[in-house]
């Protein structure tokens, strides 16, 4: 884990028929992964429209990913298709506005592929790290920039092990 | 609203709202309503008068279009359009946000940059032929959100960098190398309406800066609400004298004898006036006189035209529904009513907005027409000497 304790805060959007199920199974099977980031589970990742991508990075978010079904495998069809359209204009938005690239990410992760899951969560935790936390703060404002406040970041561990105290 | 009587007491005073007398001239004018929204100017203004604001109980203050046709008609001279700022802004420090068109992704943009902890790469459209200067100059040309609308609208087909294009183009020929700083932020226009005003001052504060810093004398912008913001609403925030601030039509109407304007090849076109530059800055001729000298385009007014303009229910992205639609259906059958083959704008939410209305599978040709900035029209125009290596 980092030396001075900064952790990234990274938010997922997993569509619920293939990534969030993929993410259950890594669970399920206890493969170990990084633990700093938050599920949104969305029923396709066609529905993950740039405004939520935008709000989480105004919000502070270091990195978002994306995560939907292959292609050909989405439960409604084209939705995955839907989600690349989305996630292109997104990446437009950000780039526009000096936001590092690495920072947002799109994956295809299967309902069966946990070990995907922590793989991919693993690299993409290392290279939001990288990069350091977000210049747009590091704390969370509400829609009108008030600051909230957060509880501390929960102390480094891996998911996988049990922790004593909660 | 609560604990802000004293405020809402201010605003009505303010804003001339207390002389209204209940004649309803605002809400049989207002263009939402006439097409079935909800939106009463006339309940707003009575329940802000009597201390008992709608504003928090229906959804209707976000579906005004604040276009000002209810102030032009109000016969008590009451600024409603100024109420629904006002409204708005208590409305904001309240932190109630109303449910924003995409998602309030446009919202999430300007605050980024509100946020200035990010360098922009906003000058991915300026191409080899356009001379421009990167910090400081006599001139400065505010290009407003052209880069990030076009990004986000990619169906209508970068329609409004082609105006900002055009405009480097104009005050080329014009002899005049403009400033354009990839410093430039939002001005701030449609979070101040949404009632956002603490991102607004911030951005006002960073963008006077900038141009204070450039030495520029005149400020010249093709967007009719960045030119509303600079020159109504930034001057209390400046430390110091303001440079002149201009709409690109109206430095070219002054300077008209300078450009080698060339005929196209005859056109019949007709000018939509922008609610920013029409009713709430009085500028209607400028544009009018700049249509007027290029050679071949015949100008065509609309029915409703001028100080009766209607507006392109742009709406400031605070709502956006199937009445705004009506409203833009109305104002582009009335377009082609005209026999016009181009419908000129002053304003890129203009273009936006009707050329999203245009995407309606169902009414198809019966609305469909050529949108163009006024500048494009005068840089396709411009003699082969005005214009680089290569022109459109």
């Amino acid at each position: 884990m980092s030396g001075n304790g900064w952790n990234p805060r990274i938010l997922v959007f997993a569509c619920n028929w293939c990534s969030y199920a993929g993410a259950d199974t890594a669970g399920v099977s206890r493969i170990e992964h990084q633990p700093h980031f938050r599920t949104i589970r969305v029923m396709c990742s066609g529905r993950v429209e740039p405004a939520w991508v935008l709000r989480a990075l105004e919000k502070g978010a270091d990195g978002v990913l994306v995560s939907g079904c292959h292609f050909g495998d989405c439960h409604y069809i084209f939705g995955n298709h839907r989600a690349v359209e989305q996630f292109e204009k997104t990446m437009r938005i950000v780039r526009l506005l000096g936001i590092e690239e690495g920072r947002v990410r799109l994956e295809w992760i299967s309902a069966a592929e946990g070990a995907r899951f922590a793989q991919v969560i693993d690299e993409f935790t290392e290279q939001v790290r990288a990069l350091g936390p977000s210049r747009l703060g590091s704390s969370l404002l509400s829609a009108f920039g008030e600051q909230l406040h957060l509880p501390p970041s929960p102390s480094p561990g891996r998911v996988g092990e049990l922790k004593a105290e909660s | 609203m609560g604990g802000n009587m004293d405020e809402l007491a201010r605003v009505v005073r303010q804003t001339n709202a207390w002389a209204c007398y209940d004649c309803g001239k605002c809400t049989a004018t207002c263009p939402v309503a006439r097409v079935g929204g909800g939106l009463s100017p006339r309940r707003q203004i009575l329940g802000a008068v009597t201390g008992r604001p709608v504003a928090g109980s229906d959804g209707s203050l976000a579906t005004c279009l604040t276009c000002g046709l209810c102030d032009e008609r109000c016969p008590a001279k009451v600024r409603f359009t100024d109420l629904v700022l006002e409204l708005r802004r208590l409305q904001g420090a309240a932190a109630s946000e109303p449910e924003c068109p995409h998602g309030g992704a446009l919202q999430s943009m300007m605050r980024m940059q509100a946020r200035g902890t990010t360098t922009q790469q906003r000058l991915g459209w300026l191409e080899p032929h356009h001379r421009v200067e990167p910090t400081s100059g006599a001139v400065f040309l505010w290009t407003g959100c052209t880069p990030y609308y076009d990004a986000f609208f990619p169906e209508l087909g970068a329609a409004t960098l082609g105006g900002t294009r055009a405009a480097v183009e104009v005050l080329n020929a014009l002899g005049v190398e403009p400033v354009v700083s990839a410093e430039e932020r939002c001005c701030g226009h449609d979070l101040l309406w949404n009632g956002d005003v603490s991102s607004f001052e911030a951005l006002a504060r960073h963008n006077l800066e900038l141009v204070r810093s450039s030495g520029a004398e005149i400020l010249v912008t093709p967007c009719a609400e960045c030119l509303r913001t600079w020159r109504l609403d930034y001057p209390r925030h400046a430390q110091g004298e303001l440079p002149r601030t201009v709409h690109l039509t109206e430095l070219v109407a002054e300077r008209l004898g300078e450009l080698p304007l060339q005929g196209g090849g005859e056109r019949r076109v007709t000018y939509q006036d922008p609610c920013r530059l029409g009713r709430h800055l009085g500028v209607f001729d400028a544009p009018r006189r700049v249509l007027e000298a290029v050679p071949g385009l015949h100008l065509e007014e609309m029915r409703r035209t001028g100080r009766r303009a209607q507006c392109c229910a742009g709406g400031t992205w605070s709502s956006c529904d199937r009445y705004a639609k009506a409203v833009q259906v109305d104002r582009l059958k009335e377009a082609r009513a005209t026999g016009a083959e181009v419908m000129v704008t002053a304003c890129p939410k203009c273009q936006i907005h009707f050329l999203c209305a245009m995407k309606d599978p169902k009414l198809g040709d019966e609305i469909r027409i050529e949108l163009r900035d006024v500048a494009e029209l005068l840089a396709a125009s411009l003699g082969s000497e005005g214009k680089g290596s290569d022109g459109h």
